[in-house]
Order: structure tokens, then sequence, then C-alpha cells
């Protein structure tokens, strides 16, 4: 077990704890929070302010049979929600988001795997298996992309990236992740771009592709 | 900033960060809250006398809480239904050495409300179940109620547009863009005993990495 170095920023943390991160990023930041002690106890303290909030704010009186009929229905039989167990080096979060089902990996190249979770107008999440010394791909230019590290690790100009480390990169930085050497690096990223044609082609083959 | 929690560079260090936390710590009081005692008889003893006076008490607040964003008086009973059925259903996480009964039924209602309107099921951590021999530590149940008290009192201390602001990011109505560059509460004490509760399932988390 090795320390996490890089955390999940506050804001994005007080962000997701109030329930407004758009889903791709709230996924990752779950599997951080499953991961990270330190993440969770700030999570945790947002909930609290949460709860602060909630405790003080103007109460509205609800209607007179809202009691009785809530307390009718406590022995009623419901189906309770799927849950979701970690499995191996995926968090409930993920195996939330692959409905428990297994992972399906599409090759991009290189040894390069990728399994899109989802992606539409709220943005992506995906998950990627990068062999030791290959470049992690990327999903577009624009936008904020996280990347949570679940298996091995990678570095770039900014530093070592070890299993639970989560990094935030913004559009100004120009970085090549590339996979240490060791076992191959998973990770879990998402961006709040959709996929483009050109995030199913390895970092690599982009320049002799112009695109 | 609302997300002004502790950035110490020495919080990557588990260990060294809890003992200088515990130093700084005030002494718990030795006040528990009747809700906190409601849900526990409802956790422990499926009590629905006790669950009916959290219904009491939480009810009026909840919808008050759920109308602020503007839903309508309807649906925000609606929401308080399953928000009160999830309470009694999911009691067993209920875990006040790390949340205040508040916290946790702010959670359950912003994650019903988020299901809601996003019609797909919000991103939630791995659980963490507590520890079958743990002894429930009553000096770290108050001391989480005293914090969870300190909070409130900071809240209402603001000035009514600094509140408004908090009040607007809990409701879930600003991005993390702009929580980033609002003020806010202090939440490093709290943050740090939260972090107490967690330490007793740490066996468990040292599973999860
Ligand atoms: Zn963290």
């Amino acid at each position: 077990m090795t320390a996490i170095n890089h955390h999940t920023p506050d804001a994005m943390l007080a962000a997701y704890a109030t329930g407004n991160l758009p889903q791709p990023y709230a996924l990752v930041v779950a599997a951080h929070i499953s991961l990270c002690l330190d993440c969770r106890a700030s999570y945790e303290a947002h909930l609290a302010a949460g709860g602060a909030v909630l405790e003080t704010c103007a109460t509205e009186a609800v209607s007179d049979g809202l009691k009785s009929s809530i307390l009718d229905r406590l022995d009623t039989p419901y189906t309770p929600e799927p849950t979701y167990q970690r499995m191996g080096v995926y968090p409930a979060p993920v195996m939330q988001a692959l409905k428990g089902k297994a992972i399906r990996w599409k090759s991009l190249g290189l040894g390069v795997r990728q399994s899109i979770l989802s992606s539409d107008q709220n943005g992506s999440a995906r998950l990627l298996f990068i062999p030791s010394g290959q470049a992690v791909p990327e999903h577009s230019h624009n936008g904020l992309e996280l990347t949570l590290v679940l298996q091995g690790s990678f570095s770039d100009d900014t530093g070592r990236f070890g299993v639970g480390d989560l990094e935030v990169a913004d559009q100004a930085l120009e970085h090549t992740p590339t996979a240490d050497p060791g076992p191959p690096c998973i990770c879990l990223a998402a961006t709040d771009a959709p996929l483009r044609f050109n995030t199913f082609l390895p970092r690599l083959l982009q320049p002799l592709f112009r695109i | 900033m609302i997300a002004s929690l502790d950035t110490d560079p020495t919080r990557r260090d588990p260990v060294a960060g809890l003992q200088k936390d515990i130093t700084q710590l005030p002494e718990p009081s030795s006040e528990i809250t009747p809700q906190t005692t409601l849900m526990l008889a409802v956790r422990d003893h499926r009590d629905r006398a006790a669950f009916a006076a959290l219904f009491d008490h939480f009810a009026p607040r909840l919808k008050g809480f759920i109308m602020r964003s503007g839903t309508g008086s309807a649906q925000a009973e609606e929401i308080i239904q399953d928000v009160m059925l999830t309470v009694w259903r999911k009691s067993a996480q209920f875990d006040p050495a790390r949340a205040q009964v508040s916290a946790w039924i702010y959670q359950i209602a912003r994650n019903r409300q988020i299901d809601i309107i996003r019609k797909e099921r919000r991103p939630l951590p791995d659980e963490l179940g507590e520890d079958p021999g743990a002894e429930p530590d009553a000096s770290q149940i108050m001391a989480i109620e005293q914090e969870a008290g300190q909070l409130k009192l900071a809240l209402a201390r603001l000035k009514p547009d600094q509140r408004d602001i908090i009040e607007k990011a809990y409701l879930g109505e600003l991005t993390h863009q702009e929580i980033s560059t609002q003020t806010g509460l202090p939440l490093g004490t709290i943050k740090s005993r939260i972090r107490l509760g967690l330490e007793r399932l740490r066996h468990e988390l040292k599973g999860l990495r």
C-alpha cells in the first residue's frame, strides 16, 4: 500500500457532496473517495455542513396525512436497489457504472485498450488499460480531464501517479503521461466533453493523422 | 472558501496528520442530541415511535429545503416519503461516530433529488461497514455532535448574503467553479473528527487500497 499524493480538489469534493458535479466527474470522485481516507473525511465534512443547512433552513408545514401514510408503509415489502461491491482493482462506483457486468475492452492499438462507461452531452467516462512504456490516451484537447489510477502508475512532467492518485488536467496542461515500468496501468478517466473520433487513437498516432 | 479544508501537506501522511489533529481538538461535551438518540432507537430496536418523532423533526425541514430549489409541494412530499422510508430501511448504515443524523439525512435527500433529476443513479463511494467487534465510542459520538453544533452556530453567525451563498451551495445550486470562488464554512475541525471515526474502519480501508 502506497500513500495517495494527488487528491480531489476541495471545490470539486464540495460540488460532489452537494450533488452538483457532472455524472462522469462524480464517478471518478466517488471512486477516489472509495480509495482515499482523507478525501472521504472531507466529503463527510461537507455532508455535515449540508446537514447544518438542512437543520437551520426555513421549515414548511407538511400535509396532515403524510406521516401516517409513511408509517403505514414501513412494513411494505420493497425491492432494494442493486448494490455493487468492489471487484479486484475496481471500486464499487465503477462496478455500478458497469452494472456489475464484465469489462469489455476495445483495442486502441499498441496494446492500449479502453472501455467506455458513458458518453453523452454530460461528458464521458472510460477505463483505460496502458501497458508499461505506452502513452495514456487523452479524451480531447478541451475541458477538464480527471484521471484516477486503479492499478500500476503513470508519470508526466507534473509527477508520478500511483494507485488512488487523481490527476486533474485542464486544457492549459501540456503533458504526455506514460505508463511506468511494472504491471499495466489501469485508469478511470472522465471529461466534460463527449468522446471524439481522435480519442480512439493513441496519442502517438495523432501527429501522423494530423488530427 | 466553501472548500477551505485542510490542505496542509502533512495530511498525506495519515498518522502524522492524525496526531497533529488530535492535539487541536477541544474536549467533547456530554450532549447527545435527541435526534441521535431517536435514530439509534430506530437502528437498533426498529422503534416506530422514535421514527415518528424523527419525522416530526425532519419532515418540515426537508420540505422547506426541497422547496427552496423550486420543487412544488406535492413532489416535495413524495421525495420526503422516499427519504424517510430510506431512513427506516437503511438505518443500519447510520454511524454516529462519523455523521450526525442531519448529515446522514441530507445525503439521502440529495441522492434522491439527483436520481429524480438525472433519471440515473448518482455514483456513490464504497460503503464502509461497521467493525462488528468495535465498541460504540460515546466520546467520539459526542464530539461529532459538538462539531455539528459548532457548524450550525457558524452558519447562524454569517451575514445574510454569505449565508445565502452557503445555502445555495448545499442545495446543489453552485458548480465547482462557483464554489471555489466563494467563502465557506470552517470544516477543518469536523473533518479531523470524522477522520477519527473513519480510523475505526481502517482495517477495511486497508483492504480497499
Ligand atoms: Zn484523496
